[in-house]
């Protein structure tokens, strides 16, 4: 097994790349995603990685060119953030069309305007519909295993479909800390080649991209969906494996002390561990609150998501993001509708926190708790919250 | 846990200290997070640096407010910056000064612990050149025990390669010369 | 193609939507959008091939004595060769004549 060692998250993510032995990337530099690709290309100018990186000059190029190298069989990664993710916006859904096993993280940050380089997650947000497997990570050690794991997971044979990795900006991205490495063989072991099923191979030509007549459009969707659906019980194999493999066990929904609980928080991201801080406290003061951590949002854990809250009366959405005019924010809207067939289901409310970089607190989520409980004893006065803004 | 959040201005290398002393405390088999003030930077602005230490995997993803040591690398920041005002009781002071700790304590009127060492002279003389965030180091190490000396030898080595055994000598001599008294209140 | 696109079941649907025959587009009859043809006359034409150079179908074949003609089934009548022939030697004629 593999060391510990303190560095920076980015730097880890772009070891984890390397591990994976990545043979085609393609990437824009943009804060906070800079560090993960400009170590990348050093690796790659070093020698220390053996694979073709293409200097572009948009993320819109980028993600062109990675979807080139993936067709012709390659191994491919890239990094964004952003603008970056909203510049490559209609080339993703190509991507994820042409079920082309493309691994990309996500350094999320807030869109703009008004400018900011700070981390939300409406970035991702705006790009929930493009039909890739999107996973979120609350630590430098997720980042790194998650990295690794997202090709495995791509690549299988049943799935085939790109992958995001989800980590936030700067409050992860740029943060020194410890990670437990894993070694070349064991990541050889786990992650065998990628034989892709078609490629542009002059001698069995295919044509890839092609038009689709309505008489067929509608069953290319329902094929994707379907598959999207079923990558499911893949991504939970994968990492059960790895669980099985390094002892770090990941879960579509995970819970953290929800035995018994009434309230329960729910999050994505690395906000998770912060609101773990108010429920320890909370729960010691004597309060029958937990929370639940969302990490897998496509395809979204329906089951696992309705036995995970079926025992609270409140759940309180915290998204990080906006839905700006419409019924709620990104995640709480997700839900409701989730359980909205359901005969018995929770009160849900959502509070937005985290907007463009600012800080979120174990007081806050504290404050947030006792807030909800106000709300949903009298009748709550709005269907969101946008927590902590001012006027 | 511990925290610590250092002042400096963009350029003086705050943010690698942060890094230096991350990656020490990780190689003790502790935990820790090293970051910056996140943001464009900017040299010869004020900056903040974060540094978290403790005994177990830490959850907090965000910057300090309550330090228990504030370092401060530039003693014009504190009529900016106010570092101290909100350090925690008992916290301490990590300061670069000529200036002696009575001095220093009438001027800007500091309760907590004080440590003080002329990091600039140091630096000038070990490194020659006045970049004293290594330097400050070796008081901030003095101060609050963080980490063991020895242990910033091989962040340093794999930072500074050819440069490192400079920085580690005006860490070494600034952790001898700093002088530290404990807080009045 | 195994069978008309609009009978194809979504599981029937090929990985991707990718297209595993060569030269599929062949099935798609263009000669249908044609609205007027081109006719060439022989004693003009100088047999240069301009006209098969510059078919963006290509459906202009060359016949065994060197001369060209439309092949029905594809020319969708741009008149591209009749503008270009160095002789002027094609005309465009409307369908129903």
């Amino acid at each position: 097994m593999g060391h510990r060692e303190g560095m920076e998250v980015s730097i880890a993510v772009s070891h984890a790349v390397q591990l994976a032995r990545a043979e085609a990337i393609a990437a824009y530099p943009i804060t906070p995603q800079t560090h993960i690709v400009e170590h990348l290309s050093g690796m790659v100018a070093n020698g220390d990685l053996e694979a073709e990186f293409i200097n572009v000059e948009s993320e819109h190029s980028a993600m062109s060119a990675c979807i080139g190298m993936s067709a012709t069989g390659a191994r491919t990664y890239t990094a964004t953030s952003s603008q970056g993710l909203a510049l490559m916006h209609e080339i993703l859904f190509i991507a994820s069309a042409l079920r082309l096993p493309i691994v990309m993280t996500v350094a999320n940050r807030a869109l703009s305007g008004p400018l900011s380089i700070w981390n939300d997650h409406s970035d991702i947000m705006a790009a929930k519909d493009i039909g890739w497997i999107q996973i979120f990570v609350e630590n430098g050690q997720e980042a790194f295993d998650h990295t690794i794991m997202a090709f495995k997971i791509a690549e299988n044979s049943n799935v085939l479909i790109p992958t995001i990795i989800n980590m936030d900006g700067f409050i992860l991205t740029h943060v020194v800390e410890a990670h437990n490495f894993v070694d070349q063989d064991m990541v050889d072991a786990f992650l065998p080649g990628y034989h892709p099923r078609h490629t542009l191979d002059p001698k069995y030509p295919v044509t890839m991209g092609a038009f689709a007549m309505p008489e067929i459009y509608t069953e290319v969707k329902m094929k994707h969906q379907v598959t999207l659906m079923n990558s499911y019980e893949h991504i939970v194999k994968v990492w059960q494996e790895w669980g099985d493999r390094t002892g770090r066990r990941y879960q579509p929904v995970e819970r953290y002390k929800t035995e018994g609980a009434k309230t329960l928080l729910l999050t994505m991201g690395c906000l998770g561990e912060v609101a773990e801080i108010a429920v320890d406290e909370l729960r010691a003061a004597g309060e029958a609150v937990g929370l639940v951590k969302l990490r897998l949002w496509r395809p979204f854990p329906f089951a696992d998501l309705r036995q995970a809250l079926a025992g609270a009366d409140l759940v309180i959405v915290c998204d990080r993001a906006l839905s700006p005019g419409g019924a709620a924010p990104p995640v709480l809207a997700e839900l409701r509708s989730a359980f909205y067939p359901l005969s018995s289901r929770p009160q849900m409310l959502g509070f937005i926190v985290g907007l463009g970089g600012r800080d979120v607190s174990p007081e806050n989520f504290k404050d947030i708790l006792k807030r909800a409980q106000e709300e949903s004893s009298h009748g709550p006065t709005q269907e969101f919250y946008l927590y902590g803004v001012r006027g | 846990m511990l925290e610590i959040r250092f002042h400096g201005r963009g350029g003086q290398g705050a943010v690698t200290s942060v890094e230096l002393l991350a990656v020490a405390a990780i190689e003790e088999g502790k935990f820790a997070q090293g970051f910056p003030s996140f943001g464009p930077e900017r040299r010869g602005a004020p900056v903040l640096a974060f540094l978290r230490i403790d005994d177990r995997h830490i959850r907090l993803r965000c910057k300090i407010a309550n330090p228990d040591v504030v370092l401060i690398l530039d003693p014009s920041l504190i009529r900016i910056q106010k570092p101290a005002a909100d350090l925690k009781p008992g916290g301490v002071i990590v300061l670069n000064t000529n200036k002696s700790i009575a001095d220093t304590r009438r001027e800007f009127g500091f309760t907590h612990t004080l440590a003080v060492v002329d990091a600039n002279h140091i630096a000038k003389q070990v490194l020659g050149v006045p970049i004293t965030n290594t330097t400050m180091l070796g008081a901030l190490i003095r101060a609050t025990g963080a980490v063991a000396v020895d242990s910033m030898t091989k962040p340093l080595k794999e930072r500074f390669g050819p440069m490192a055994s400079k920085n580690i000598a005006a860490l070494q001599e600034a952790f001898e010369k700093t002088v530290v008294e404990e807080g009045k209140s | 193609m195994s069978k008309p696109l609009d009978q194809m079941t979504w599981q029937e649907i090929e990985l991707g939507a990718i297209l595993r025959t060569p030269g599929s587009a062949r099935e798609y009859r263009t000669g249908d959008w044609r609205s007027q043809h081109p006719v060439w006359t022989k004693s003009r034409c100088i047999r240069c091939g301009v006209c098969w150079t510059v078919c963006p179908e290509p459906a202009i074949i060359q016949e065994p004595g060197g001369y060209f003609d439309m092949d029905p089934d594809y020319c969708k009548g741009c008149g591209i060769c009749a503008r270009e022939c160095v002789t002027g030697c094609i005309a465009m004629v409307p369908e129903e004549e």
